[in-house]
């Protein structure tokens, strides 16, 4: 793509360097910010700058916060014997938003995968087991859900975790697998539909 | 089952071709280079989504163009089937059926069963274990979605034990609890994949004893046996015995990617002690097994390819070859040779409907002998 100008050239770049934003994209961005009042652009770039600089993660469950320890981990209406297992940030907002969940997260950052390079070392693992050995607090850990992906890698991972954990004696559980809400069992994959039937439970009108 | 027609489009050295099939017999003449194996090629990518020859997908395409394209119209028992294949330079690999994407490609490997039997190609007797396991695997991809689906789940799990052992190895750590969910999951794969290789060996193997009978006119008596560890009572404790070992040399020592199928011809193995004769004899009786084996697990004929065999086969094997032929033991044949008249002569005889395709430089059109 040839631009008129130099100083566009280096917006669009920096603009399409985003997730799912190309080249023509980037343009009619760039564009668009070049006809909005300069306030505009002042705004969104001091903001952009401000969130990268001072964002915070909070030092007991990984999640971003605006503190040192996020608003979850510090709410008194929260279930603090319950920590809920996810891969990234996301992950937290998803749960938050179905409202069926009140205990705590803990964000790992990744899963294990040796290929790309990651191991335990490089996720927030160790970190989690010390909540758990932590009795003294007196907010004593009773169960640590897994939320992980269903995928191989979320599976090493679940399995690794559930390992460095049984020596605390705390209850460890895994999210249910099955067919969504309002599915067809037909259009069901044959992998997802094998495990429902083997994982069945028990009928419940609630 | 048959395919009866091809559209090309910037596919190896065609800028594009169409071609109309018989269901019986086609014949594809032309000189060397001119294109006749690309037609065969063609046909396994609408069959299995990939090539026969060459596994890079992008090194398909015509020179200097982004993409190719693939159409078949296949007539099944009851319907047709369209088949669309198309690979683009940086873009994931399309199938499309009847208009619709094919969402996982192991979908579609299975459903247009394909044999390819190319004589001068036998690697597969000659070279290492690896390509007598693709052998198998190929064949029991096609016809059990299940094995497809542990075999990759095992291909998946050995890369990143792998990675795991090298990055112990180079930083000197050694985490075992991290290898446990690994090890776990390649002892359960390889005995569910070991019993089913040595239950198809046991299927295979009097099919493959017929067929080399019957083509090399019964003189040597031949033997396939499936080597595995991966079926022995203590296979379990044989790779824990092995970690020390899998940690010193940085790989996986133990597990179905080690199996072998061992070949032999008179008690001995037929890499060293087979004549070139005998080995290209093995290679056609392993194709023909096949082929039988799929017509009978799949209810269809498979399509046959046969690359050049007239050039590379001595004349008692042409027409043992063509005797087969000749029965209407197989389906739809799509043959390749260098020389027109000859093959005229060899299918004049037989009673089939045949159509030649005379091959020039990426272009195909009738030949009328």
């Amino acid at each position: 793509m040839n631009f008129p100008s130099k100083l566009i050239e280096d917006a669009v770049t920096e603009i399409s360097r985003l997730p799912g934003i190309g080249k023509k994209t980037a343009l009619r961005l760039a564009l668009h910010l070049l006809k909005q009042k300069e306030a505009v652009t002042e705004s969104l770039s001091q903001s952009i700058t401000k969130m990268r600089t001072e964002i915070k993660y909070c030092s007991v469950c990984h999640n971003i916060s605006d503190t040192e320890v996020c608003g979850i981990c510090t709410s008194m209406r929260r279930d603090k014997s319950t920590i809920c297992v996810v891969e990234e940030i996301p992950d937290v907002l998803a749960i938050e938003n179905t409202s069926q969940y009140n205990g705590l997260y803990h964000v790992l950052g990744g899963v294990i995968s040796p290929i790309q390079g990651i191991g335990p070392d490089e996720l927030k693992i160790d970190s989690l087991i010390n909540r758990v050995a932590k009795v003294s607090s007196g907010d004593k850990v009773d169960e640590v859900i897994l939320a992980l992906p269903a995928t191989m890698e979320g599976d090493t991972t679940s399995f690794y975790i559930t390992r460095k954990l049984k020596e605390y004696g705390v209850k460890v559980s895994t999210i249910a697998r099955g067919i969504p809400i309002g599915g067809e069992l037909e259009y069901t994959d044959e992998v997802t539909l094998g495990r429902s039937i083997l994982t069945r439970v028990n009928y419940s009108a609630d | 089952m048959h395919l009866k027609n091809l559209q090309l489009n910037q596919f190896k050295n065609y800028q594009s071709a169409k071609l109309e099939f018989s269901e019986e017999i086609n014949c594809m003449v032309g000189i060397n280079g001119s294109g006749k194996t690309n037609l065969l090629d063609a046909i396994h990518y609408l069959c299995l989504t990939k090539s026969a020859v060459n596994a890079q997908d992008n090194q398909n395409i015509l020179h200097d163009m982004d993409f190719f394209t693939v159409f078949g119209e296949f007539e099944m028992a009851k319907n047709s089937l369209e088949i669309r294949c198309i690979v683009e330079s940086g873009k994931k690999k399309q199938i499309i059926q009847n208009g619709k994407a094919v969402e996982k490609m192991s979908d579609h490997v299975g459903l247009l069963p394909v044999v390819m039997i190319a004589p001068d190609d036998t690697q597969l007797i000659k070279d290492g274990s690896e390509e007598r396991r693709r052998f198998f695997d190929n064949m029991l991809c096609q016809l059990d979605k299940s094995y497809m689906d542990n075999l990759v789940r095992y291909q998946h799990f050995l890369k990143q034990r792998n990675a795991l052992l090298k990055k112990f190895g180079e930083t000197g750590r050694i985490n075992k609890a991290l290898l446990e969910p690994y090890d776990l999951e390649l002892i359960k794969l390889s005995k569910l994949i070991a019993a089913t290789r040595q239950e198809f060996v046991n299927a295979y193997k009097p099919l493959l004893l017929e067929h080399y009978a019957d083509i090399s006119g019964k003189r040597e008596t031949i033997d396939i046996h499936y080597d595995t560890n991966c079926t022995a009572e203590d296979f379990e404790r044989q790779f824990y015995q092995n970690q020390s070992k899998d940690l010193i040399l940085r790989r996986s020592t133990m597990g179905i990617h080690k199996d072998d199928f061992v070949f032999e011809i008179d008690n001995y193995p037929i890499k060293k002690y087979g004549s070139q004769g005998q080995q290209k004899s093995f290679l056609i009786a392993l194709k023909l097994a096949q082929f039988e084996i799929f017509h009978d697990k799949k209810n269809t004929k498979p399509i046959l390819l046969l690359d050049d065999i007239f050039d590379k086969l001595d004349d008692l094997r042409i027409e043992k070859l063509m005797q087969l032929v000749a029965d209407h033991r197989f389906g739809q044949l799509f043959i390749t040779d260098a020389r027109p008249e000859r093959s005229a002569g060899i299918l004049k005889g037989i009673n089939a409907q045949a159509k030649f395709f005379k091959v020039e430089q990426g272009h195909v059109s009738a030949w009328d002998q």
